[in-house]
Formats: structure tokens, sequence, C-alpha cells
């Protein structure tokens, strides 16, 4: 095991960043009340719309964005392109159908969109239920993720150690998100952000003055380098399954509008139209982000080389090409800026989602279900706070057992469940005047269901290629990625539900102040 | 309303009452609902949002299928470089989202918000 670059080295410049978010967070954890929920899970919606955009790239560029995509460009070259492409592509949905009059209709979560004109605690237990699911698998595949990068940036090789630091990781980020609320995670995704961001555009801009600016002498260069010839640089070397692949484009373009802890970030923000503004910001930093990523991809294809991101010898594999394209351009000191970056990328996203699955455990299932809406703030955050411990925890267990496991499928698999379960039913109840409590309940459930099931008897789990358990197969759906099936049966399932479910008492009125504040933004929560 | 006061507590609850208080009648959602401005306003959003849904998704799906399907033709070569068509289409795909990212704000900032504000400013002076 070849381990590049100083760990010691590394180890400072994180603990670095570690001590400024964590004085950040202490300073602003500081101006929280201790009895608002507004404060606790929203910053006391006072972000701009350009700080919000930015905590959202921050929060959305997670470590298999910037290291899983500019690997698979090096390693697969154009497919990890695609990946990008989803991911940004994404954004218009959000922008176009979602955002803005989600802002204007609900506090804090998505359940309070969907409870505005349905059966309030039924939808809520739902919205609850499918947040979670989707919180989990996305936390279990950053903690797992982890894992490889302790490997790779620290030269900790002992999955004892490891483990370790994977409870290092959990427990930072449980005291960011204890102390400093909402608002203190925004600050550390914004701080995120814009390191990430500088380190990539700088090692971007290295490797194009290599080439002296000329895209297609990079591409050249790349080319000679890679094991695979020319066929980097078109579809085809990392999906062969043809209908996989328009599977998982589907889930990606479709899930980002239905993450839980994406649309919770528009609530940090005081109306529909900074909302809007955060939207517009973080589609321009994720796409040039993105941009960048092929310029590390194919540069690392170039100056690294396939055969050695993928040689036994290196820890962490395919996620290696961008600290190693550092080390090759920078030596130690850009390799160790680029880890500290990376670690703090999983420590912000994992934050992000902390916060986001407590809230909606108080906010949804303790306060308006268990508590019937009786509870007060005061209590709700403290339950908020109690979960966030919990699911930290439950977080670093995962991340440990998952360690090492191939987890590139849960991030997969959250876009699809968010994609079936919750953007039909986001788009129905803004959307659709007859929409009703039963129509929510089947395609939250129902999509929920479908895609579960699909994936545990995918080739991804078991039978295929890189399956998570070796040793058996029980696969019977071809997919990996169940998103081609489950989300057109979740948009069916909630027109189905909802012509079985009938008309509702006060349907029109609730119908109607929902449509006009969505529109409107009379009567936002500020 | 009385039965949903968690919901929408503070400003629209404050004005219902007020609106009580002075005895005007105030319109209810379904009022302002069923007015002309706001069936224009939701008109206009809409006839916006839908289309040009409809419109970037199937681009985006034109190009996921182009890749599975025909990724010779995403391997051919643009005028002797190395950046072949698949690329450039793939960069389109960024460009076409700034590009109707930056013309919805556009439209937004100036037919939908303004239409939105003067609806918020009827409503509220009315139940003042």
């Amino acid at each position: 095991m070849t381990v590049v670059g100083s760990p010691a080295l590394n180890i400072a410049i994180f603990s670095g960043f570690v001590l400024v978010t964590l004085a950040v967070v202490l300073r602003v954890g500081r101006t929280n009340r201790s009895s608002s929920t507004a404060d606790y899970f929203a910053a006391g919606r006072a972000f701009s719309g350009a700080e919000n955009g930015t905590a959202i790239a921050g929060d959305y560029l997670s470590a298999a964005s910037f290291l899983g995509i500019a690997g698979a460009i090096a390693v697969h070259g154009y497919d990890g392109f695609l990946y990008s492409i989803g991911f940004l592509v994404a954004w218009l949905v959000a922008l176009l159908l979602v955002a803005e009059l989600l802002r204007n209709t609900g506090r804090f979560t998505m359940g309070d969109v969907l409870a505005f004109r349905m059966r309030r605690r039924p939808v809520r237990a739902a919205a609850a239920t499918s947040t979670l699911v989707v919180s989990f698998f996305y936390l279990l595949a950053q903690m797992a993720g982890a894992g490889g990068l302790v490997a790779l940036l620290l030269g900790v090789t002992g999955k004892a150690h490891q483990a370790l630091v994977i409870a290092v990781v959990g427990i930072l980020m449980i005291v960011y998100v204890l102390v400093g609320g909402m608002k203190g995670t925004t600050y550390v995704q914004i701080i995120k952000a814009v390191l990430l961001l500088l380190g990539a555009a700088v090692m971007a801009m290295w490797v194009l003055g290599e080439v002296g600016l000329n895209l297609s002498t990079l591409l050249g260069n790349a080319v000679e380098r890679s094991t695979h010839g020319e066929a980097i640089l078109a579809p085809g070397l990392q999906y062969t399954n043809k209908v996989d692949l328009i599977s998982l484009g589907l889930a990606l373009v479709l899930g980002t509008a239905g993450l839980p802890h994406i649309l919770m970030r528009f609530y940090t923000v005081p109306s529909g139209q900074e909302a809007r503004r955060s939207v517009v910001w973080s589609i321009w930093l994720i796409g040039v982000f993105y941009l960048i990523t092929l310029v590390l991809g194919y540069g690392a294809a170039w100056l690294v080389g396939p055969d050695v991101i993928t040689s036994p010898n290196t820890p962490g594999g395919t996620n290696s090409a961008a600290p190693l394209l550092a080390y090759a351009l920078g030596g130690p000191l850009l390799l160790g800026l680029i880890s500290a970056v990376a670690f703090a990328t999983i420590l912000a996203v994992v934050a992000g989602l902390t916060i986001t699955a407590s809230a909606s455990f108080a906010h949804d299932l303790w306060a308006n279900v268990i508590k019937k809406g009786r509870a007060d703030t005061r209590q709700e955050v403290k339950v908020a706070r109690l979960t966030a411990v919990v699911v930290g925890l439950v977080a670093i267990g995962g991340g440990i057992l998952a360690n090492g496991q191939n987890v590139a499928f849960l991030v997969a698999l959250a876009f699809a469940v968010a994609a079936s379960a919750n953007l039909p039913t986001l788009l129905y109840s803004l959307y659709w005047r007859r929409f009703n409590t039963i129509g929510a309940l089947f395609s939250i459930y129902g999509g929920l269901a479908i895609c579960l099931v699909l994936i545990v008897f995918s080739p991804a789990v078991s039978g295929g290629p890189k399956p998570m358990l070796t040793g058996v197969d029980f696969h019977w759906f071809p997919l990996e990625n169940p998103g081609l099936v489950s989300i057109p049966a979740s948009f069916l399932l909630g027109i189905i539900g909802t012509f079985a479910g009938g008309r509702e008492d006060d349907d029109e009125h609730r119908q109607a102040e929902m449509e006009v504040r969505a529109l409107t933004g009379l009567g936002a929560e500020r | 309303m009385a039965s949903r006061p968690s919901r929408s507590g503070g400003l629209v609850e404050r004005i219902v009452s007020n609106a009580t208080l002075n005895e005007r009648p105030a319109p209810t959602y379904e009022d302002v609902q069923r007015s002309a401005a706001f069936t224009d306003l939701k008109r206009r959003l809409r006839r916006f949002v839908f289309p040009m849904s409809a419109g970037f998704l199937l681009w985006y799906l034109a190009y996921v299928v182009l890749a599975s399907y025909a990724p010779g033709f995403m391997a051919t070569r643009v005028a002797g470089s190395h950046i072949t068509v698949g690329l450039l289409l793939g960069l389109g795909q960024f460009v076409t989202t700034f590009v109707i990212t930056q013309i919805y704000v556009r439209y937004a900032e100036r037919t939908l918000d303004p239409r939105a504000r003067d609806i918020r400013r009827h409503v509220e002076k009315a139940r003042r």
C-alpha cells in the first residue's frame, strides 16, 4: 500500500478547517433562541439567496460528486461526465416547478407542504418515513465513503483505525448540528463550497495551463495515456446495460428536487423570490463545478493514468484520481489542501442530512403526529436535538459496518426513492387541484415500496458484476437502478389513489388557500 | 381557519381577525382564486413552466438515449480535433440549463413578481 504526500500535513490542514468552522458554529450557535423552531430548523429564515445558493452547492456537491465523478472520468472517460449532466439538469425541476411554491407554503419540511390541504397526520407520517429512508441511505453512503477516503488521505489502513476516524467525523458532525442548528450547518456548507470551488478551479486552471488552454490537446493527451484509448471520448465504457443507463438518468434528473435535505434549505431564506435566487446561484456554482471536474478527470487520466488510479496498490480506487492529480500538480501541499476539502465535504453533507432527518422526525412525526400539534416549540427543538444525536450514532454505526462496501448504489437508491416517493407527491399537491390524502399516501408509500423491493432483487445487491452480497444470487429485476419502473409507477399510483379516495371535507377552501399562497407569497412564514 | 391555527398563525390570522373586527368583508382565498388577476397570474406561470419543463426533460432524455444507443455517433470527431459530438452535446446540456435559468429569472422578475405583488398588496390592504 503506497501512501502519497504527507498524512501529517493532511491532518494539520484538516484540523485547521475543523477549528475555523467550529469557531464559526460556536459563534452563530449563541444567536439561536432555544425555544425557536424557526431558528433551529430554518436559521431564522435570514440567509440571502446568494448565501443559501452557495450552501446548497456545499450540500449537494458530496464526495461522490467531487472524487467520484472526477475518478469516473479519469478511468471510464465520457461515462463519468454523463452522471454530472443528470445532476445539473435536475436543478431546472427545482427551479421551475418546486422551490418558490414550496417556500411559500411550508415552514420546515416537505411534510408541511403535503399537510397543507390533506389530512395532516397520515401524510406527515408518510412524508417523514420517506424523508428518513432517503436521508439514511444518503448518510450511509457518505459515512461508508469516509472509510476509503481515510485510507487514501491519512494513510490509515487498518479497519479499526478507519472505524475510529469514521466515529470522529460523526461526532464532529453531531456537535456542529447540536451547537449551530441550521445556521451553523449553513455556514459550514458555505465555507466548504467556497474552498471546494477554489481548490478545484486552481487545479483545473493548472491542468489547462499545461496544455495551453486547449481542451482538444488535453483530450488527446488523455487518450494517449489511457489503456482504453479513444474509447474514453465517447459513452459506453462504464455503463454496458443501455436500459439501465436510461433508468439511472431518469432517477438523477427527477431525484434532486425530491431530496429532503435540499428541500429544507429553501426554508432558510425570507421569501419565494429569495428561494428562486438560491437555486439560480446553485445552478451556476454546480454547473461550473461539473465543468471543472471534466477537466480534472481527463487531467488525471493524462497526468496520473488510469492504470495507476485503479492499481491495487493505490488506496481508494477511482476516488483517488483527484487527490493524485493534486499531488502530481502541486506536491504534498496541494494534496493536503484537496484532502482537507474532501473531508470537509463529507462533514458538511452529513451535517445537512442529520439536521434534515432530525427536523422531519421532530416536526412531522413527534410534534404533529404523536403530539397532534400540541407540543410547544421548546420541546420540539429538544426532541430534534436528541434525534440528531441518535441519527449521528446510527450513521457512525452504519458507516463502520458498510466501510469498504460497494456504496455507489446507495446514492443512486437515495435519488431513486426521492424521485419515486417524493417528487410525484410534491408536484401533484402543488399543481393538481383534485389530488388528495389517499393519492398522496399511494404515491409516497407505493413509490417507496416499489423502489426498495426492486433494489433488493436487483443485480446491485446480488448476482451482478459488483454485488453487495457475494455468493448468493436472488435477483430477478434486470436493472441496477429502479427509476424507470418506480417513478412512472408512483405517478400512476398518485392518480389511482386520488380517484379511489374521493372528495374530502373542506377540500375547495384548503386548495384555494394553498394555491393563492403558493403563487403570491401571501401569508408566507417569515 | 379556526380549525388550523398552527399553520396559518401570524399574518393571515391577524388579517382575518382585524377584518372581522372592522366588520368589513375581506376577500376569502376562494375570492382571490377566482379573481381575474389571479387566474391571469396562474395562467402566465403555467404557460411558461410546463412547456419549458417538458422541453428540457425531452432534450435531456434524447441525450441519454443517444448516449446509450448511439455511442458510435457520439464518438464522431469534430473538425479534426479530439472533441467529439458526444462532448459537444453534453456541453450543450450545460448551456441550455444556464440559458433556461436566466430566461426564467427574467420572465419571473418582469411578468410574475409584479403581478403576485399586486395581488398580495390588494388583499392585505382590503383585509387591514
